[in-house]
């Protein structure tokens, strides 16, 4: 008879200790997709920013229309990617990313632009949306982290392979990332120091 | 010379959680222990002593409440803090709020306090009800970089869940040091050990009653000088984790390096700041040396060992106290 109690509570605390791991899995793996959505809602708040400052410096800098040309046009490119996939997406997030920061490396140079209020408060928008989008890219990678351990460990892993949770991949940084922005200053002298 | 160490911050981080818990552990054996002992000495019987235990926990439980359900909002009170917005601090809202898409929590209520020195407090019990204040001398003198690293520091401290922490150890030492008053009171006025009632007779332990008083005396007087001492290693403990959490966030040791040396370079004394909100402070606001506890009674660890411990997650050399300011690019 003690036999069969015995059994029976193991048998419990196995199905029990499983129902739990599952359910810890499970929320694991929403919280990759809830982060995954918050890369998305800071990329759209960059492409509401970008026309602001375009406006804000395009009366300053009448000889840099190519360098504006680009931002804008890289612009609309990352809006339409954006219902193209995840791959074509990064891709043209990066490479609004490169044209943004050859945008602020051509202002360095304008000593009338850089005081300026407006663009001032417009560059730390941007410098802050950069900033939160590479952290909202962070954090996603922090809890892809944990979900492909947990489902790597033990006792986890003989719940994970069973039911179907597979590892996913981290964002990793577009190419276009890793080069230095070109910056194009056409036939425009800039004004000299002193 | 070897080389330094290359520590990551997941090391710092477990080791750091690893000794808090150890230390609180350490309280609670203290507390049992000193419990039975006064049990025995006071019933004859070790059961008094798990009474004893929980009204004195109840007791410190209610006494701690208040400070946790409205500490914040005295402390913040108590120290002029003014809540700011979008409009009147942007930068330093941008900051917060990316801190807090890092560490994936609602963003804090942000305050300042007008104040030269620089330094910086979170409150709150959760990260629901938080608050973190700076000053203005902080916002002044620390580039972007270095408030980001502070602003980690800080959030940290709320998703670690240290002011319930906190809590924890303040209600175990509170216990243990209402437990010494009861005893040392009834030692005085009262009947020692069980020889009064008639229950003790079939102890045949007279003797062991007695050791057990005298061994409750010498804790009763001992007991809660030592939980203080672990109290403030517990503090210490925290702090260090905070720093690793809070690299954890920015994944830049440097600023929050930065902001440790100009903040302990700087001389100003932070006015609203006295020994019993001295804890809660990104540094000790007490400056003057004597006034200032070191050692095993510092809630805060020495600033050249936090440094130390950064410069530690990228290889660098650790530095000496005076070298700090250097650091600080003051020099």
């Amino acid at each position: 008879m003690e036999l069969v109690w015995i059994v029976l509570i193991v048998l419990a605390v196995i199905v029990i200790g499983g129902i739990l791991i599952y359910n810890g899995l499970v929320q694991r793996r929403l919280r990759i997709d809830e982060a995954f959505a918050q890369i998305e809602v800071q990329l759209k708040r960059r492409w509401d920013l970008i026309p602001n400052l375009v406006n804000a410096v395009k009366g300053y800098m009448g000889f840099e229309q190519s360098v504006l040309e680009n931002v804008t046009q890289a612009r609309a490119n990352a809006v339409t990617a954006g219902a193209q996939g995840p791959a074509a997406q990064a891709q043209a997030e990066g490479m609004l990313t490169g044209a943004l920061r050859s945008l602020f490396a051509v202002v360095e140079n304008y000593p009338e632009l850089k005081a300026n209020q407006n663009v001032l408060e417009l560059q730390e928008q941007l410098t802050t949306t950069e900033n939160q989008i590479g952290f909202a890219r962070q954090h996603y990678n922090a809890v892809v982290l944990d979900y492909n351990t947990s489902i790597a460990t033990i006792p986890n892993v003989l719940i994970a392979g069973p039911f179907g949770f597979s590892k996913r991949e981290f964002f990793d940084a577009e190419p276009e990332a890793a080069q230095v922005p070109t910056v194009d200053l056409g036939t425009y002298n800039p004004p000299s120091a002193g | 010379m070897n080389p330094p160490a290359v520590q990551s911050f997941y090391q710092q981080i477990s080791a750091n959680r690893r000794r808090s818990v150890l230390l609180v552990l350490l309280l609670t054996a203290l507390l049992g222990v000193f419990g039975f002992v006064i049990g025995y000495a006071v019933s004859g019987a070790p059961e008094g002593g798990i009474v004893a235990v929980v009204v004195a926990v109840i007791i410190a439980l209610l006494l701690s409440s208040v400070s946790y359900f409205a500490g914040d909002s005295i402390v913040l009170g108590a120290s002029g803090a003014r809540q700011v917005d979008e409009a009147s601090a942007p930068q330093l809202m941008n900051v917060v709020r990316e801190m807090s898409i890092a560490a994936n929590v609602p963003p804090p209520r942000v305050y300042v306090i007008n104040d030269t020195a620089p330094n910086a407090f979170a409150t709150g019990r959760d990260p629901q009800h938080a608050s973190v204040a700076v000053t203005t001398g902080l916002l002044e003198k620390l580039d972007r970089e270095e408030l980001q690293g502070v602003i980690g520091h800080e959030l940290s401290h709320v998703r670690n869940l240290d002011i319930r922490f906190a809590l924890l150890v303040a209600v175990l030492v509170g216990s243990i040091a209402l437990l010494a008053d009861f005893f040392l009171r009834f030692t005085f006025w009262g009947g020692l050990g069980g020889g009064r009632r008639s229950r003790s007779g079939r102890d045949g332990g007279g003797g062991l009653v007695i050791i057990m008083i005298v061994v409750g005396l010498i804790l009763a007087i001992v007991a809660p000088i030592v939980a203080r001492f672990v109290q403030m290693a517990v503090s210490r403990q925290r702090e260090y984790l905070a720093d690793a959490s809070g690299v954890e966030l920015t994944r830049n040791p440097y600023g929050l390096e930065r902001a440790l040396a100009k903040i302990s370079s700087d001389r100003e004394v932070l006015e609203v700041a006295n020994r019993a909100t001295q804890h809660l402070y990104f540094v000790n606001p007490i400056k003057k040396w004597e006034d200032r506890a070191s050692g095993l009674m510092a809630t805060h660890p020495p600033i050249v060992e936090r440094i130390n411990r950064l410069r530690a997650l990228t290889g660098q050399a650790p530095v000496d106290a005076r070298s700090v300011s250097a650091l600080a690019g003051l020099d």
